[in-house]
């Protein structure tokens, strides 16, 4: 419970795969249709890695939620985790990484439906 | 509560107050002593203060006068653009009139007003003295007005940038020859040191320098919203100010970074400036939605629901806002699946947005509301920015902002986001605080004719821009014929307009009006700890900083005013007479540190004026003048540092209270100056990464990248350069480790070598380019080469004149084997010149191999 064990870039670990997997479908996407594919070649190879990037970025934030959500629980505490102790405070950071996760889950497969339904590089 | 019931494996257990009133003789002594040490000084140097009380005041008055001032081009626009084929402004004019307000709404008001209520606010909230760079941030405040100043001034010359807020290339590369285009690259370059400055205050204000006990999950949600809000101008602005660099560089000496023509490519800017321009956009507006969530709880009497749920959308949208600056770019012929991942992150980005508005739609339900100004305007903001939200959906959709693009359609939409996420909160904000700024109320009904003026005008203004912009009206054309039907919603947005400075002149008039209605201490029952100050102010912020249980300490802790008041928690006094306030540990708020703070000064005004100097001749090509500025400043830098940081106190602990023994001087990541020096770098760095994205970029859309034909830069001198930077970076961990053993010629020998290398290794990078005939003005990929040796040998340049600094300090006694802040802090900044270097020789010397 010590805060020497606690760190904030567990806030950031979801969010920051959420970009990783932004940044990367969209250069491998963009240096694919620039230098590889015609404008109306098929972007079957993109599509592909965006899937496979996908699975492992859901994966990780999902690791990540599950281990937010482990100490949110801690002790079977409710909400709203403000108590002046260090365990709210790492139920409090559970949570907030819980969260994190959830929007970041969602930002990740939202940015997945585009290589569902876009097979070319128009 | 829990206090003092934690077990030992959770740490000491929470400190109670004196629980005796000391005797009143003590009491009026200690506040007498603290009283001198923050004396505000008078007369001509009261422009010399340094605390958050006056910066701050300075901060927020300019930034409404720079806000003023444009409001009152934008009716000049509403004027011309009142009906068809007007005769107010020429079309030069209006070029200007659109391009300076839209800068300096968002460079020289958005911006700053974050900086200016933050730094004013967040001691007070935190219960800090000040926070640790109060010297900093004056430093950042006169950069501010001088910067703003030289902008707004170019107006009345008729010489004021004309390529509008986001100055493309190359209608600002080509086509304007004059030094508009000049003023705004170097102006805001400039303005955005500031912005940086400001930020790293803040950064290190929120983590390191709350009271004890206000764990990290405890901390107001303001001081949430600031640490994202200034964490992301850390990396928004850096691409800017390399994008400013590329565009200013390409203006005076005609490196052709987007000319095509020559192997450059003007999307290159829009990339970096969107990089920067879209989390702008929320940078603005987190810190100022985080006025109403301070304002909401108060209101309805209660605390805020779903705290945590606040804290995710406050970090979630700093996330995803850097996520969304492509759909900028939608109409530049992007491959289809681009414009669909950034779509679907500018959908995404409005989940976080919304969750914060619930939770306070939620807290109101739950409470009992009472009715007040600052609730109106908050309530007000949450309506209009909701509208612009929605339509923020509509334009994320790439169809459909293909045929709204560059029309009025989304000058009604940003305004909508603008000025209901961010004027209105403000507002709100300002007759929320204004008592802790001034120690009286503004009026009531002035503000609530203010609200409906403005209100009504806001709506009546941009709602039919919606109107005229589907009517297919552009934006930035200065008049439009008759026929089409924009007569009526141009007319209608004009005279909302005029109704909508009404209300802006009602608010202005109000905090001008002379009050006789003084302030209660915490005239609004509010529970956060700003509102333990009393009415008026004393210049000290806080008479003995308290130890924090719970997230509303007003209403949580009973006896907290009287305790504080009485001097029963710590730091009391000031019996050496110096300014004073504790640092703390960033997860659970542990006292670590009695910070020593620095007093009046105008070292931070001169400094800015140097450095100003620079810029501004810079603009007028009046090159021996501005690099005698630039030399000018660093000597008064060094001279800032030599007098009046990592001070040696006169002994190694203090006594802050409560049985509390604390040290005076920390080193490393232990102390605030190394986590600036990180914050500080971390924005360097972005930037030269955004250099280096420019040579991928180049190589990606352009067919000739590198150059055919093009041998430079080597191996041989780029390897060379590199190694010897390489070299001199271990010799600087020589030199730290030899000074923590104290072998002082060991630590000499080895920083003189280092400075040695570090010369010959620059001068082996400059070679590179120099001997195998690149020449920057013949095409992109020479001059992206060239640009990233010059950085890193600037970067180098930096190092060495820090390793000087060192070598001078412990000759000169002041660093020793112990107090050993500087060689720390440079060995930080020489861990990130090895990387720069690193980098530049793989990817000038590496890449060109693989192609």
């Amino acid at each position: 419970m010590s805060e020497a064990n606690e760190s904030l870039w567990w806030l950031a670990a979801s969010p920051l795969i959420w970009a990783a997997h932004l940044l990367l479908s969209y250069g491998v996407a963009a240096i694919f249709c620039a230098k590889l594919a015609a404008a109306s070649g098929s972007l079957w190879p993109v599509q592909l890695f965006i899937f496979a990037l996908t699975a492992v970025a859901l994966a990780g934030i999902a690791l990540i939620g599950a281990r937010g959500w482990r100490r949110h629980r801690l002790g079977g505490s409710k909400l709203p985790h403000d108590a002046d102790t260090p365990e709210d405070r790492y139920r409090f950071l559970g949570f907030a990484s819980l969260l994190l996760s959830g929007v970041s889950g969602i930002a990740v497969v939202y940015a997945v439906l585009p290589a569902v339904f876009i097979g070319s590089c128009r | 509560m829990t206090r003092g019931k934690a077990t030992a494996a959770a740490g000491p257990p929470d400190v109670e107050p004196l629980e005796h009133e000391p005797p009143e003789q003590l009491q009026r002594a200690q506040a007498e002593r603290l009283e001198k040490a923050w004396e505000t000084p008078t007369g001509f140097r009261y422009w010399s203060a340094v605390n958050n009380t006056e910066v701050g005041l300075w901060y927020t008055a300019m930034a409404f006068v720079f806000f003023l001032f444009a409001g009152v081009l934008a009716l000049l626009m509403r004027l011309q653009l009142a009906t068809p084929n007007a005769g107010v402004l020429s079309a030069d004019h209006y070029n200007q009139a659109f391009t300076v307000h839209g800068s300096v709404m968002m460079f020289l008001f958005a911006i700053p007003i974050f900086e200016a209520i933050a730094v004013t606010l967040m001691p007070q909230m935190l219960g800090a003295r000040d926070l640790p760079f109060p010297r900093l941030a004056a430093f950042g405040f006169w950069c501010f007005v001088l910067g703003g100043l030289f902008l707004c001034g170019s107006i009345f010359f008729d010489a004021a940038p004309k390529g509008g807020w986001f100055m493309y290339p190359p209608l600002t590369s080509a086509y304007q020859p004059g030094i508009g285009a000049d003023i705004w690259l170097l102006g805001f370059s400039f303005i955005e040191v500031a912005a940086i400055a400001s930020a790293v205050e803040l950064i290190v204000g929120a983590l390191k320098c709350r009271p004890p006990g206000m764990r990290i999950h405890l901390m107001p949600l303001y001081a949430w919203y600031t640490l994202v809000g200034a964490a992301m101008i850390v990396f928004a602005f850096p691409p800017l100010i390399c994008g400013s660099m590329l565009l200013e560089v390409q203006r005076a000496f005609d490196w052709p970074f987007f000319d095509p023509a020559r192997g450059g490519d003007p999307l290159l800017w829009q990339h970096l400036f969107w990089l920067f321009g879209h989390p702008e956009v929320y940078i603005i507006f987190l810190p100022s939605i985080a006025l109403v969530a301070m304002i909401v709880p108060t209101f309805a009497r209660r605390p805020i629901s779903g705290y945590g749920w606040v804290v995710l959308a406050a970090v979630g949208t700093g996330f995803i806002s850097f996520g969304l600056w492509v759909h900028h770019l939608y109409t530049t012929g992007l491959p289809g699946i681009s414009l669909g991942l950034f779509s679907a992150a500018s959908s995404a980005v409005a989940i976080p947005t919304g969750v914060q508005f619930f939770c306070f739609i939620a807290t109101l339900w739950a409470g009992k509301v009472k009715r007040s100004v600052p609730m109106l305007w908050s309530v007000g903001a949450l309506a209009i920015f909701v509208l612009g939200g929605l339509t923020g959906v509509m334009v994320a959709l790439a169809p459909f902002d293909f045929q709204a693009h560059d029309t009025f359609f989304v000058v009604g939409h940003f305004h909508y986001v603008l000025i209901g996420g961010a004027i209105f909160p403000i507002i709100a904000g300002l007759y929320y605080f204004y008592p802790i700024v001034s120690g009286k109320l503004l009026s009531d009904r002035l503000g609530t004719i203010a609200f409906w003026l403005a209100f009504v005008g806001f709506n009546v203004t941009f709602m039919p821009m919606h109107l005229s912009g589907m009517r297919g009206m552009p934006r930035r054309v200065f008049t439009y014929p008759e026929g089409l039907g924009l007569e009526l919603p141009n007319l209608l947005s004009t005279v909302g307009a005029f109704v909508l400075a009404a209300g802006v002149a009602v608010v202005v008039a109000d905090v001008l009006w002379p009050k006789k209605r003084k302030s209660p201490r915490d005239p609004w029952g509010a529970g956060t700890l700003e509102w333990v100050q009393e009415m008026p102010a004393k210049p000290w912020g806080i008479r003995s900083i308290p130890e924090i249980d719970g997230r509303y300490p007003l209403w949580e802790q009973p006896n907290l005013v009287r305790d504080i008041d009485q001097g029963r928690f710590y730091l009391p006094d000031a019996e050496e007479g110096l300014r004073e306030t504790l640092v703390t540990s960033v997860i659970d708020a542990k006292p670590q540190q009695c910070q020593r703070l620095p007093g009046p000064s105008f070292i931070p005004l001169v400094g800015a004026l140097a450095l100003g100097g620079f810029f501004i001749f810079g603009t007028f090509h009046l090159w021996w003048a501005a690099v005698l500025s630039f030399v000018l400043s660093i000597g008064i830098f060094w001279r800032w540092l030599w007098v009046g940081s990592a001070v040696k106190p006169e002994r190694a602990t203090k006594h802050v209270g409560l049985g509390l023994e604390l040290p005076l001087y920390v080193s490393g990541p232990a102390s605030v100056g190394w986590w600036a020096m990180l914050i500080t770098l971390l924005a360097v760095f972005t930037a030269y990464v955004c250099i280096v994205f420019g040579y991928f970029f180049f190589w990606t859309v352009r067919d000739d990248f590198p150059r055919p034909g093009a041998n430079g830069p080597g191996l041989f001198w780029p390897l060379l350069g590199g190694a010897g930077l390489l070299a001199a970076w271990a010799l600087t961990l020589l030199a730290r480790r030899a000074n923590g053993n104290d072998r002082g010629l060991r630590f000499y020998v080895s920083t003189a070598l280092a400075m040695v290398l570090a010369a010959c290794g620059a001068a082996a990078l400059l070679a590179g380019p120099w001997a195998t005939g690149l020449t920057p003005s013949a095409h992109a990929y020479d001059a992206i080469v060239w640009l990233l040796m010059a950085w890193t040998v600037l970067h180098t340049g930096a190092g060495v004149v820090m390793l000087a600094y060192c070598f001078v300090s412990r000759l000169a006694g002041r660093m020793t084997a112990r107090h050993d802040i500087d060689i720390q802090n440079v060995v930080l900044f020489w861990h990130f010149t090895a990387l720069t270097a690193a980098i530049t020789v793989a990817v000038t010397a590496g890449f060109p191999l693989t192609t």
